[in-house]
């Protein structure tokens, strides 16, 4: 039992032993013969009470609780926030009878591969039981983050008629919901401040939800609907940010075009986050022939630090940003087709900059230019236009030297390129310590090093040995089981770890599961790791979050014998197609997790529980 | 037993097809030459080799995506698996492969496509509909282009249609001449009235300055502006206004 508690409260903060949940509460029964009377007990408890007010970390709250009973009881009567990393890990019930007095709640559902169609969409991850629990016992909820969960529009109402005093609703990757959905939220969460939607599939029901904010001034400090793809209102819009005199952060959607956006910036200088919209003309302009004058509507947005959007780019129009570069921190041109030519002239402003996501289009020569400029340079992600194995991607080892030698402070790196080197990733790992994210894609599966033709083996073994920070990695190309040795041998911090098309041998999962202690999440696919690799993790899952492992050597029976060896863990083999009924030995995926709750009830066909 | 993974669509089963490198489906041929000069060839070379036909590819932007549909195990046997060495000549496409969110490659995807789409459909006997919007008229209406063989047959058929509107500040000339004219080029010098349409680029030009077939091939929608007050066409267009009137 105790070796349920130790381990299952590292990371996550989800729950407590199922021991303690059992145990009656409030009742001190430490003490067989008194010396405390009650009165001096509850001064204790009030103390308590007090000073646990202060402890906001989840992790220490964690390990707070364990102290004893009343520690326990104090810590679960003040505990404000929840953090709940895996919704199946704990049921809505449990987690609402211990926890009384929760304002925010961050709540995460389907694992990330997930979102590589490689299971069916109706997993599960339903955010409706947590909705009915919450809106029964936290009537003073005021924030929710959810993610990667499936969300209704019914769900959405009975959160909007629950909580009178909810402010904050940040939805990212989640699915399920329409603009019926939202205009609920809109209309019914009078004191809201935040709606935030980032990365959903929000169904189209041609409801007009900008509209349905209720008259007056708002309280809104953060509205983000970028990803929202349908028609809005734009008047409605219009006078929405007329009348959201606290609105920081704006994210429009591709349907606002730049005269548009133009109308909403001289309405709101005050803005500090934006996002352009489409940034091209789509509309006659409607005062004579000529153009707003755009360079000063962004001169006018003295605070503005975080600029994103450009969702179909007339890049004639990109000099306007210009007033704003020196000042920006964030700068998300992820969705802008440009060339190198293009953002030269804009970067070179950027001095201050710490985060930049751009397209692969920009080529090396563009990064070269950003690593001239950006020496503030935290957080870059070049992503492909051309998302195929085989494709014409611009960016290479050449490019990654670059933003190695001009940022030295750089923390976290996305990387999606065709031809890499050991030598570039080499450069990186010493010119840059201290990195936290390595992801590197090289986007043709097995891919060697371009120039020597050796694997990838040593340009990852040096990331681990020298980013002596690194807690998430993603490896990709040509690995042998050697680049894993380096990373079970290195890779002490590492938490997060994607593999794909990587190893030669079980011995590959062997080093990673034998050597890496703070491992929560490990994701696989399509590598050779069998029954007997799985096997050697069976003293470290109960520590992790989750384990995926998909189109490996994988048997059921080999899936079976962890089920039957570790019954708090929840193994789920599932399907890749939902037509198929589960057949003999054969399945897509491996996905299993700690859980107190074991079998969950709502698993769909395609998913079978061992 | 060894799991292996490969998926094909329902349709078609497993094709094998003679044909160049490069591993391009059939949607992305339209795409790709316009990506890139080297897809060109397989536009010409009929022939393909296809091992994982349209439902697997990545970033084709179609339903068929949403749905992996599966062959039986008992073919995987004839089926390399994905961690086999030697690659094919052809590269198929993975399912979920290159790690991008279908949303980050639908966008891109239907900014380049959007205009291929319309190619395609004036190709055909497909009916074009564009919007038509009349400055004053409370309502849009929408029009097929190829019902009409002429300019002239359009312009009858819009006169017709915005008839009953009243139109707000019009010229009571201004109307009768809408209403009474079958010639719609006519309102230029006539009248406050300024046809124009949105072409494929984006911009705002005269209608009547390009052959009827180039028009119907290239016109997003159509706007009837008052001459007045609404011009904000791409400065060439405006230029021409101005000299007609």
């Amino acid at each position: 039992m105790s070796e349920d508690r130790a381990e299952m409260s590292e990371d996550g903060g989800e729950s407590s032993s199922p021991s303690s949940a059992t145990k009656p509460r409030g009742c001190d029964v430490s003490g067989g013969g008194d010396y405390l009377s009650p009165s001096a007990d509850q001064v204790l408890d009030n103390v308590l009470d007090n000073v646990l007010l202060f402890l906001t970390s989840r992790r220490d709250r964690n390990a707070a609780s364990l102290v004893s009973k009343s520690w326990w009881r104090a810590e679960a009567l003040t505990r404000e926030e929840l953090f709940i990393g895996n919704c199946y890990a704990v049921s809505p019930r449990r987690v609402t009878e211990r926890f009384r007095r929760v304002r925010a709640v961050t709540l995460k559902g389907k694992p990330r591969f997930a979102d590589f169609n490689l299971m069916p969409p109706n997993w599960g991850a339903h955010f409706a039981p947590w909705v009915a629990a919450m809106g029964h016992r936290y009537r003073a909820l005021e924030k929710l983050c959810l993610k990667r969960m499936r969300v209704k529009d019914e769900d959405l109402e009975l959160l909007a008629r629950s909580f009178p005093c909810f402010k904050e609703l940040v939805l990212v990757c989640c699915d399920g919901f329409g603009t019926s959905g939202l205009a609920m939220v809109a209309s019914k969460c009078r004191q809201l401040r935040v709606l935030d939607l980032t990365e959903d599939d929000v169904i189209d029901d041609e409801v007009d939800w900008i509209s349905c904010f209720p008259e007056g001034e708002t309280s809104l400090e953060s509205l983000i609907f970028d990803c929202v793809d349908c028609l809005i209102d734009f008047e409605a819009l219009e006078q929405l940010v007329t009348r959201s005199p606290s609105l920081k952060k704006l994210r429009l959607n591709r349907y606002v075009n730049i005269g548009q956006l133009y109308r909403l910036m001289i309405q709101a200088p005050q803005l500090t986050h934006l996002g352009t919209g489409s940034f091209s003309p789509s509309e006659i302009v409607a005062q004579g022939d000529q153009e707003p004058d755009y360079v000063s509507a962004f001169a006018a947005c003295r605070s503005l630090v975080c600029l994103s959007g450009f969702r179909e780019i007339t890049s004639d129009y990109l000099p306007a940003i210009y007033p704003v570069c020196a000042n920006l921190t964030s700068l998300n041109f992820s969705y802008a087709n440009i060339s190198a030519e293009q953002l030269i002239p804009v970067i070179r402003h950027c001095h201050k900059l710490q985060i930049l996501w751009v397209l692969d289009s920009v080529c090396d020569e563009g990064l070269h230019a950003v690593a001239a400029t950006c020496k503030d340079l935290r957080e870059l992600r070049v992503f492909p236009v051309d998302a195929r194995e085989d494709g014409e991607a611009p960016v290479s080892d050449v490019g990654l030297l670059a933003i190695s030698e001009g940022c030295s402070k750089l923390q976290s790196i996305l990387y999606f390129c065709q031809r890499m080197t050991n030598a570039a990733v080499i450069a990186m790992s010493k010119n840059c310590p201290d990195i936290v994210v390595f992801r590197l894609c090289i986007m043709g599966r097995h891919q060697p090093d371009h120039i020597t033709d050796e694997p990838m083996d040593e340009g990852f073994g040096a990331i681990v040995k020298n980013c002596k920070k690194l807690t998430r990695l993603a490896v990709s190309g040509l690995l042998t089981d050697r680049a894993f040795s380096y990373i079970g041998q290195y890779g002490k911090l590492v938490r997060t770890l994607s593999v794909a098309f990587a190893g030669n041998s079980d011995m590959g999962l062997k080093y990673v599961l034998e050597g890496c202690p703070r491992l929560q999440k490990l994701e696989i696919r399509d590598s050779p790791f069998g029954d007997s690799a799985l096997h050697s993790g069976l003293h470290h899952y109960y520590n992790m979050r989750f384990l995926w492992m998909s189109s490996c050597k994988l048997t059921r029976q080999g899936c079976k014998e962890i089920a039957q060896r570790l019954p708090r863990l929840v193994v789920e083999v599932i399907n890749g197609s939902e037509e198929d009924e589960m057949e003999d030995d054969f399945f897509d995926v491996l996905y299993m997790y700690r859980s107190l709750e074991g079998p969950r009830a709502d698993a769909p066909r395609f998913v079978t529980i061992l | 037993m060894e799991v292996c993974r490969k998926t094909a669509n329902g349709l078609d089963g497993t094709e094998l097809r003679l044909g160049l490198p490069g591993g391009g489906l059939e949607g992305d041929v339209v795409k790709n030459s316009a990506a890139n000069g080297k897809r060109g060839f397989e536009e010409i070379v009929d022939l393909k080799l296809k091992l994982s036909p349209k439902g697997t590819c990545t970033n084709y932007m179609d339903q068929s995506d949403e749905k992996v549909v599966k062959i039986s195990p008992k073919d995987k046997k004839f089926l390399p698996c994905s961690n086999d060495p030697p690659k094919p000549p052809s590269k198929a496409q993975v399912v979920g492969w290159p790690p991008v969110r279908s949303f980050r490659k639908n966008i891109l995807a239907v900014q380049k496509s959007s205009d291929e789409e319309r190619e395609k459909k004036i190709g055909s006997n497909n009916p074009v509909f564009v919007k038509v919007s009349v400055d004053g008229a409370p309502y849009l209406r929408k029009v097929d282009l190829k019902m009409y063989k002429s300019y002239q047959e359009l312009s009858g058929a819009l006169g017709n249609m915005f008839r009953f509107f009243t139109m707000g500040n019009c010229g009571s000339q201004g109307m009768k001449d809408f209403m009474n004219e079958s010639k719609l080029m006519d309102l230029l010098s006539g009248s406050d009235y300024v046809p124009t349409y949105e072409d494929k680029d984006g911009d705002w030009m005269l209608v009547g300055d390009v052959p009827w077939e180039m028009f119907v091939h290239s016109c997003k929608r159509l706007r009837i502006t008052k001459g007045k007050e609404a011009i904000g066409l791409a400065p060439r267009a405006m230029e021409k206004c101005k000299n007609r009137t």
